[in-house]
Order: structure tokens, then C-alpha cells, then sequence
């Protein structure tokens, strides 16, 4: 599903800055970098401030009362 | 007295937000990528002895999730893509505005990655696995998960820089709307 390689040719800045980067020069201008990272983060963690929705506490305390020999043995140590 | 490990149980529990990031990254939808979770959780639960206690619960449950959803994506492939971004339908605060637009264009862009760089710079990059865990994940070597991550950086950023200076994208529908409400 990869796509091309040629992502050497066109690369144009060292990006030592860049916190991803292995320092190949791949990385464009390091403040689109920045910004790229900071967009990926802020987007991911919106998602991770929502918390634990009710239907997944539900359904965790559902299967905690399950009856344990319809599983594999529970997660007993 | 509960079936599961009480500290396992609270430690699942804790992934759930990330697991949850990371699904609507895959799958382009909050609704598919709650269900995902939710498929997550019950075979973590039906799984749960085969987890090494000590092992990396967050990396073990990606990859039950990572796994799940591409079974399902060779059944189904991508077969409605939520046009306007999952995303941007779970943003429950909103910048300022140029901050927003910024977003939007980044989104989009995001959108336009080949899924297994998407999935490889979301790990890496807002997750905050190791690139050695993400290689552990998506079951690849650590080589390929960096140029992978490298690609994606390096594609969002032409296409962002190409954004500031003109039109990008396929849909110019999309960048007909967004250069409207820019003015």
C-alpha cells in the first residue's frame, strides 16, 4: 500500500530540529514541522481529553460479572 | 469480587482515550473507531491470559486494535469515507479562527496519507510510542516504521506549503469553501 519512493529527491532542509526525523534531511522547513506536530497532537488529544465514554464503563462492568467459563480462565495470577 | 486483575482492569481502562484517538485516525469515523474499541476491549478481556503481566498493555492492545480493524478493512475497504473528518466531528473546542482554518487544511491533508504512513505518524507522533514500539504494533521493523513516518512528514509538508502558497488537494469543492470563509 506504500506509495512511491522518491522521497529523496525533492528533500530541500537538513531538519536537524526535527523531533522525527533521523536527521536524513527528509524533513521540508522545520516551522510546517512544527506545526505538523503540534496539529497531530492537539487533534489526537481533543480525542484523548473526551475521556472513557459510559458505554465502555457499561460494558466492562458487564464482563466483569460475566460468567468466567465462557472466557479462557479470567486473568487470574 | 471482580474476574479480572483489578490493576490490569484499571490499566485497560486508562488506554481507552488513546485507543480511542487512534481509531478514529484508522478508520476515518467516530462511530466505526468506537466500535473498534469496543471489539478491543472484549478481546483483550477474552485474551487476557496470553498478556505477559509486565509486558506493554498500551502496545498489546494497539495491536489487537490495529489487527481488528485491518481484517476488517480487507473484508469492507474504505467504504464510506466520513467526508467532512471524524476528527474535526469530535472537536469539542474551537480556536480561534485562522487557527481553525490552519487545522482544517491540516486535517485534510492528514486524510490524504497513505493509511500505513497516517497510522505510523499518529503512533509515533501523538500516541507517544517509541518507533521500536510502533514497529512492535504495526509488526514491521523499526526501519520501516521511521521512513514511514519520515514519508508522511515530509507529503504533509509539501502539501501544506503548497497549501500557503495556492490550491492543493483533489477536492477543490473543499478549497473552494474554506478559501470563502477565509475572506
Amino acid at each position: 500500500m506504500s506509495d512511491d519512493q522518491s522521497e529523496s529527491a525533492s528533500a530541500m532542509a537538513d531538519g536537524p530540529s526535527s523531533p522525527l526525523g533521523d536527521g536524513k534531511g527528509t524533513v521540508l522547513g522545520s516551522d510546517i514541522q512544527a506545526k505538523i506536530g503540534q496539529h497531530l497532537r492537539a487533534m489526537y488529544d481533543d480525542v484523548v481529553r473526551q475521556g472513557v465514554p459510559d458505554r465502555f464503563m457499561d460494558l466492562l462492568s458487564k464482563l466483569d460479572k460475566a460468567d468466567p467459563t465462557s472466557g479462557e480462565g479470567g486473568g487470574r495470577k | 469480587m471482580s474476574r479480572f486483575d483489578p490493576t490490569l482492569r484499571d490499566e485497560i481502562i486508562a488506554a481507552i482515550p488513546n485507543l480511542r484517538a487512534f481509531a478514529i485516525s484508522l478508520s476515518g469515523s467516530v462511530d466505526r473507531a468506537d466500535d473498534l474499541v469496543q471489539e478491543t476491549l472484549l478481546r483483550a478481556f477474552a485474551n487476557i491470559s496470553s498478556f505477559r503481566p509486565g509486558t506493554n498493555l498500551p502496545a498489546w492492545l494497539f495491536t489487537i486494535l490495529r489487527n481488528l480493524f485491518r481484517s476488517e478493512y480487507r473484508k469492507r475497504r474504505r467504504e464510506v469515507p466520513d467526508s467532512d473528518g471524524a476528527f474535526a466531528a469530535t472537536l469539542t473546542s474551537n480556536p480561534d479562527q485562522n487557527t481553525h482554518l490552519d487545522f482544517e487544511d491540516f486535517r485534510a491533508a492528514l486524510e490524504q496519507l497513505p493509511s500505513d504512513q497516517r497510522e505510523a505518524l499518529v503512533l509515533v507522533g501523538a500516541s507517544g510510542f517509541s518507533y521500536e514500539e510502533a514497529a512492535d504494533i504495526c509488526q514491521c521493523a523499526v526501519g520501516t516504521i521511521k521512513s514511514r513516518v519520515n514519508r508522511a512528514r515530509k507529503r504533509l509538508g509539501e502539501m501544506l506549503a503548497l497549501d500557503d502558497a495556492s490550491d492543493f488537494g483533489p477536492d477543490k469543492t473543499t478549497r473552494a469553501v474554506l478559501a470563502a470563509e477565509r475572506t
